[in-house]
């Protein structure tokens, strides 16, 4: 057997009926199963109370600046890749409690809180979102400093992993090694196999409690055929890939921090701070302090910030950034070169999403190519 | 010990509708908390009881129309320790505004029989472009949320959680899927403060831009994707000219499509 052929020695199939059975089996197991859906046209990230819920029969058309949900192959599960919202929504919520405080004399207290953080099964997640898991995991627990609602979060979630038969129009996941199947890092993992004759779901363990609700589920061993078949399909997403990120991109970047480029990303650049909201790995936030009128009561919140915005560099005498082109190159700049420095990764994982959700199309790969070639590089 | 005495509150009202000092009023389950922790001296609007000037602090509503209303508003100022402006009109101008692109005499002569009796400035004008403004809070009307949140910050003694950043970063927080990405609908968001609670879309609808420009705007690369969305050169300076055309970011840019 082959190095590549080798993780899927254990593999199993089911019926594509189970897939029911697995949701209500990581429910009866305690998790709240969040999972695709179809909402205002697009796939979002909710609550599945069953399999009846997933978003059948649709897929994505994604290109810079636009998405369409579209009717495609009539039963087909996963079809659609990834949405406007990734799993960060859950490990790293836009607005998060931090501390809650009230007055006594002249003093404050800090109200202990000890709720337990909730236990998600995260269905349906793409090798890309798995690869961004990682990344935030390297800043949220970085050796020196540890979120505590970020890992309990994280350390409890069911991770149920769709390796990819379809790339969309922005995926470039390819090309930054991150996929489209995804390699460790999920309980368990789903293929979906779609032929003429049948429609079935080739399913892997990836950890002891991903075997153990495997255990629950009706299923047959997989044959050398599935195992191909599978492969077969995330073979397709590969050449289906719809974009792709120039090699070395991470010292192209440090080399040309001076470019006429970024001035120019300048004139189509908004500012609005769209592609730092979808990345899945975009971490930086704000804190907010509110009280109640009387000021007895104080509560601390942190909520997603940007790099896109003044507020974000301000310090005294004003914003550091203040130019759009700065702004632009201090996110792709942090994002494919100096992450690595910083976290010993890339903090891009080729999902696309920045370039979809991107109100004029702005395209990362576009832009680092654009670099490239005026390297004389072809 | 004498209780510390409370900010003396006032709320004058210039050329406007009244929708954003009835926000005050609509506070309902805030107000008598806002009641107690204020001496409302000067709200025409909720009380005929008027408590004579210094003001702590005064919200102003509504734009500069008249010559009474450019001399009133510095009699305003001189009584306020705190002047904060609130809303489209006082921020930007308002609706009325769109006075501004046009030739008022005509107008008057063309709507009153008797055009000697009206006495009007050529602009409607935002508040700032008379007097100094401590704080402005947005919107066509103003979110009641922020104003408590201005208020409340106030007595405090802290800053006020008003972001001037745009539209889209209060859609993406809520989970609110892109009208303009996902369905090619026309949406000012990008270029807007936030502040409304993504209201329109989150009825899918685009934002009309009721919160003015936000921190930094690129309307010009905004107004480049309204083409490709079908929208013809007098859409586009629609889009940009309505609750706040006088705003200048926003005034530029429909100026480029006239």
């Amino acid at each position: 057997m082959t190095a590549k052929q080798s993780p899927l020695q254990k593999a199993s199939i089911i019926d594509v009926q189970t897939l029911d059975d697995l949701i209500s089996t990581l429910a009866h197991a305690g998790y709240q199963v969040i999972g695709p859906r179809k909402q205002d046209d697009a796939i979002v990230y909710d609550t599945l109370r069953s399999a009846g819920d997933l978003p059948v029969g649709y897929a994505d058309e994604q290109d810079g600046g636009k998405y369409r949900l579209v009717k495609a192959r009539d039963g087909i599960y996963f079809d659609y890749v990834v949405g406007p919202q990734s799993w960060k929504r859950f490990l790293f919520p836009p607005h998060q409690k931090i501390c809650q405080m009230r007055k006594q004399g002249k003093a404050f207290r800090i109200v202990e809180e000890t709720a337990e953080p909730p236990c998600y099964a995260f269905f349906g997640v793409r090798a890309c979102e798995i690869a961004a898991m990682k990344v935030q995991d390297k800043v949220f627990d970085n050796g020196t400093f540890a979120d505590p609602g970020y890992l309990g979060k994280r350390n409890a979630a069911f991770i149920v992993a769709v390796n990819c038969g379809r790339a969309g129009g922005t995926c470039f996941c390819a090309s930054m090694n991150t996929g489209p199947r995804a390699q460790g890092g999920f309980d368990l993992a789903l293929t979906e196999i779609v032929e003429k004759k049948r429609h079935v779901f080739l399913i892997e363990a990836g950890s002891v409690r991903g075997s153990e609700i495997l255990a629950k589920i009706p299923r047959r061993a997989a044959t050398g055929e599935d195992t191909a078949a599978a492969l077969a399909a995330t073979d397709r997403a590969v050449k289906g890939m719809g974009r792709k990120m120039v090699e070395d991109v991470g010292p192209l970047l440090k080399r040309n921090l001076e470019h006429a480029r970024w001035g120019e990303v300048a004139k189509r650049c908004l500012t609005c701070a769209n592609c730092t909201m979808v990345c899945p790995t975009c971490f930086c936030s704000t804190v907010e302090d509110v009280t109640d009128l009387s000021g007895s009561n104080a509560e601390r919140w942190r909520r997603w910030d940007s790099c896109f915005t003044m507020d974000f560099s301000y310090i005294h005498g004003g914003a550091v950034r203040r130019e759009t082109s700065s702004r632009y190159r201090q996110w792709m700049t942090h994002k494919l070169s100096s992450w690595f420095e910083q976290f010993g990764t890339s903090g891009c994982v080729g999902c696309g999403r920045c370039i979809t959700w991107c109100p004029v199309g702005i395209d990362i790969t576009e832009e680092a190519r654009a670099i490239w070639e005026s390297e004389g590089r072809r | 010990m004498a209780a510390p005495s409370k900010p003396k509150l006032a709320v004058w009202k210039f050329s406007s509708c009244d929708g954003c000092q009835l926000q005050l009023l609509s506070c309902e389950d805030e107000l008598l908390a806002v009641a107690g922790a204020v001496d409302i001296a000067y709200f025409l609007e909720a009380t005929r009881a008027e408590i004579r000037g210094p003001y702590d602090v005064s919200l102003v509503e509504g734009s500069v129309t008249t010559p009474e209303e450019a001399e009133r508003i510095r009699k305003v100022r001189r009584q306020s320790k705190l002047l904060i402006t609130i809303g489209a009109c006082a921020t930007a101008g308002g609706i009325q505004a769109l006075k501004n692109f046009k030739d008022v005499d005509g107008f008057i002569r063309s709507v009153y029989a008797h055009p000697e009796y009206v006495e009007t400035l050529a602009t409607s004008t935002a508040i700032r472009d008379h007097v100094d403004v401590d704080f402005e809070l947005r919107g066509c009307p103003i979110n009641k949320a922020q104003l408590l949140e201005v208020l409340n910050a106030l007595l405090n003694d802290r800053k006020p959680n008003v972001p001037p950043h745009s539209q889209c970063i209060e859609c993406k927080l809520a989970g609110t899927v892109c009208v303009m990405v996902a369905h090619g609908t026309p949406c000012l968001g990008p270029v807007t403060q936030a502040g409304c609670g993504n209201l329109c879309p989150s009825f899918r609808r685009g934002c009309y831009g009721c919160f003015g420009p936000k921190q930094t705007t690129n309307t010009e690369s905004l107004a480049k994707r309204f083409a490709t969305l079908d929208m013809d050169e007098r859409s586009i300076k629609h889009f940009f000219r309505s609750f706040n055309a006088n705003a200048a970011a926003f005034r530029r840019e429909s100026e480029t499509h006239e």
